[in-house]
């Protein structure tokens, strides 16, 4: 490179690999993959950090940090990683997790290792859908939302309701810290970095169990472009999932970034 | 060491403590809860991970966690845990890590009952979890068996990156038997260079996974794990053999209806019935060689199973048709006594065996014709 | 007078998602028309000056193919997402 070093302003972090990422084009899976990246980057804690890689879009995650990995069934990502967190309790243990993963299958996993206050990172991917398989109806998406499996809309009489993850993990004793964040514009993407550094930062002070919710887009099941599902999750996700701090602990409020 | 009286669940329990296990997660179910408690306690007193899960699903889930960094990991539950285990076991099995579980058999299908049975050999050593994969499987039949096999089941695992499971049924896990222990071995980490336990700034980075998208190379995956196996089968067949160098009748039985078997090969002997007990320790791989071996010299097998024949499919695929093969089972959670079986010693003893009829079919007539 | 910045867009990650082009403040970017990458897509590009160098292109990226560059006037600490 001819540039001088200190012209530099942004360049793609060191904890990523060269792989490019399979995402769909503008999915923000990939903007999310990006935040872990920088933060475990400037945390300087890539060489002891462990992944846990979902079943969802999101299984490949594993080609695309720069750290060991381990890729969990459905759902299960939070039993592994409290079994790799338990035997290696000075590394960073973290999940990557979709709606479905999480909220659905997984639901028992998530809720047992935040009600045990694991000391575990979570990345929570919110888009409303099981984008892996083609966009059917996620525990999370919104009541009249269109889907492969709810075709005239999420009928909430026969299909139920959103649920919540952040809120309801909130009222865990185990969660330090438990907020949710989204991705659809760069001073939100500011402060969604921003929570998974103090989330991360929950796990190397040992402060319980941290989770960061991301409201995130899946523009090929959502069968919008990538620009104008990005208005729909300001438009129509956060009204249903305000964003906001549901859970800081007070140890954690000292933390200074 | 001196000979302690020592319950099976507990002295399973304090073996992988000694093998150095360095986590335990489990969930509670009878007949097996005694090894989740006994560990809740010795395995923080020692500064070890104890957890005792949500679910079997999540309890096999932390042992695929904490395998895949390489420590000595076992989870135990009864057959309908290790139904929900069955997830586990199969991801376990595709990412070739080693892990140990133990299975104490209780009466099925359904919620069934906790009374002792084997009714989960089929599922332990042909099915289970989806996919393609081998597992080896050890069947204790005393107390002091169960600690050898639990020592050697870590062993194993790690070989050959495999899971071992342990089956054994109730009795077993509930019967108090004065038994040896182990010396307390040091925890020692091995360096695998497949675990995942962070690079350190001291290596490339790893990853562990059951998946190959690719289907040739899931095709690999398989023909190595086969391989593998095909290791295990030539060196970790395990068997117990009583009476059986003159023996005209052999009766083939693991676990405890092998053990109950053997009381009444024991009082056929006094009666001058050339009887003899094969009992296999390894049901997989199984003691395949050595049983088509006894196919020139008995007359008769008669395979005694807590179920309604299992393990009796594995000993006809063996003895293809050379030697008559006759059945005994009581399944459902009831243990045969030792005269139920000796009477089918002399049965088979004095009658020339019909042979050709169906030994399943055989037995079902002759129970319902009991009850 | 605003800081005078320039970009480069890898061909090995970008998409064409158009995610930076509507977030970039000062309107320079566009989908390069003229240029396929190697996986087929219409990259990224700044198609006049004007750019100034704040990377929000790079934090919108989901597929960090943004390199920022900003002349020097004074010394900068590198700003991150
Ligand atoms: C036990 C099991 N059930 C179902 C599936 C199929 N499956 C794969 S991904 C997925 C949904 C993933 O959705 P989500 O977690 O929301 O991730 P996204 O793709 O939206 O990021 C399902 C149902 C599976 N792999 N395993
Ligand atoms: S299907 Fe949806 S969530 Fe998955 S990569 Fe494509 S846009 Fe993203
Ligand atoms: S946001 Fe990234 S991937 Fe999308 S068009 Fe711009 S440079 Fe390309
Ligand atoms: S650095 Fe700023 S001004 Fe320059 S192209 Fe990117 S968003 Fe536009
Ligand atoms: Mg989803």
């Amino acid at each position: 490179m001819t540039t001088p070093a200190n012209n530099l302003v942004y360049e793609r972090p060191e904890a990523f690999t060269e792989t490019p990422t399979h995402y769909c084009p503008g999915c923000t899976h990939g903007v999310a993959h990006r935040l872990v990246a920088e933060v475990l980057e400037e945390m300087n804690i890539t060489d002891k950090t462990i992944g846990v890689a979902p079943v969802g879009c999101a299984v490949f995650a594993y080609n695309y940090f720069d750290v060991d990995f381990v890729e969990a069934p459905h759902g299960r990502a939070p039993a592994m990683a409290t079994g790799v967190k338990r035997v290696l309790p000075d590394r960073v243990v973290f999940t990557y997790q979709g709606d479905g993963d999480l909220a659905s299958i997984g639901m028992g996993e998530i809720v047992h290792a935040a009600a045990r206050g694991e000391n575990l990172t979570v990345i929570f991917i919110n888009n409303a859908n099981f984008g892996m398989t083609g966009g059917q109806m996620a525990p999370t998406t919104l009541p009249g939302m269109k889907t492969s499996s709810s075709q005239n809309g999420r009928d909430v009489e026969t299909q139920g309701y959103p649920i919540k993850v952040s809120e309801m993990l909130s009222t865990l004793e185990g969660v330090g810290y438990c907020v949710r964040r989204s991705l659809h514009d760069p001073k939100n993407i500011r402060l969604a970095k921003k929570a998974i550094r103090t989330a991360f930062e929950t796990q190397v002070r040992g402060l319980g169990f941290s989770m960061v919710e991301l409201l995130s887009t899946c523009p090929t099941n959502w069968g919008m472009t990538p620009v104008n599902s990005l208005k729909f999750v300001e438009e129509h996700m956060i009204p249903a999932y305000p964003l906001g701090d549901y859970k800081i602990s007070d140890a954690i409020k000292q933390i200074k970034i | 060491m001196p000979k302690e009286l020592w319950k099976g669940n507990e002295a399973i329990a304090e073996a992988a403590v000694r093998a150095g296990l360095e986590a335990y997660f489990g969930y509670p179910i009878t007949p097996q809860t005694e090894v989740l408690e006994y560990l809740s306690r010795r395995m923080p007193e020692l500064g070890r991970a104890f957890v005792q899960a949500e679910s079997e699903l999540g309890a096999v889930n932390m042992v695929y966690g904490a395998a895949c960094t390489g420590v000595r990991v076992m989870s135990s539950s009864s057959s309908p845990g290790v139904s929900l285990m069955m997830e586990g076991l199969s991801y376990i099995a595709g990412t070739e890590v080693p892990a140990v579980l133990v299975n104490v058999m209780r009466g099925g299908p359904g919620l069934g009952n906790i009374a002792p049975a084997q009714s989960d050999y089929n599922q332990a050593v042909h099915g289970g979890g989806h996919g393609d994969y081998p597992r080896i499987v050890l069947a204790p039949a005393s107390v002091q068996e169960a600690i050898d096999l639990t020592v050697l089941s870590f062993d194993l695992a790690e070989k050959y990156r495999m899971i071992t499971m342990l089956i054994l049924d109730g009795a077993i896990g509930q019967m108090m038997e004065p038994a040896e222990m182990p010396e307390m071995k040091p925890v020692h980490r091995q360096d695998f260079d497949w675990a995942t336990n962070a690079t350190m700034g001291k290596r490339e980075r790893r990853l562990l996974t059951s998946i190959y998208l690719n289907p040739l190379d899931e095709e690999q995956t398989n023909l190595r794990l086969l391989n593998r196996w095909k290791e295990v089968q030539a060196n970790e067949v395990r068997y117990k053999e009583y009476f059986i160098d003159d023996a005209e009748i052999v009766i083939v039985g693991f676990g405890t209806a092998g053990r109950v078997a053997l009381s009444a090969v024991r009082t056929a002997r006094e009666q001058g019935i050339k009887v003899g007990l094969l009992r296999p320790i390894t049901v997989s791989p199984f003691p395949t060689e050595r049983l088509s071996q006894l196919t020139g010299q008995a007359r008769a097998f008669l395979v005694t199973e807590m179920n309604m024949g299992q393990m009796l499919d594995d000993v006809q695929l063996t003895v293809r048709g050379r030697v008559p093969v006759e059945f005994y089972g009581r399944p459902g959670g009831v243990v045969p006594f030792p005269d139920e079986i000796l009477n089918e010693i002399k049965r088979i003893n004095s009658a020339p065996t019909a042979g050709h009829t169906d030994a399943r079919d055989a037995w079902l007539t002759r129970m319902t014709a009991q009850v | 007078m605003a800081a005078k910045g320039w970009i480069e867009v890898s061909d090995t990650y970008c998409k064409g998602c158009e995610l930076c082009i509507s977030a970039c403040p000062q309107d320079v970017m566009e989908l390069n028309m003229s240029r396929l990458t190697p996986k087929g897509y219409h990259p990224a590009h700044t198609f006049k000056d004007g750019c100034t160098g704040c990377a929000i292109c790079a934090v919108v990226c989901p597929d960090a193919a943004i390199t920022v560059y900003r002349e020097i006037t004074k010394v900068n600490t590198p700003v991150t997402a």
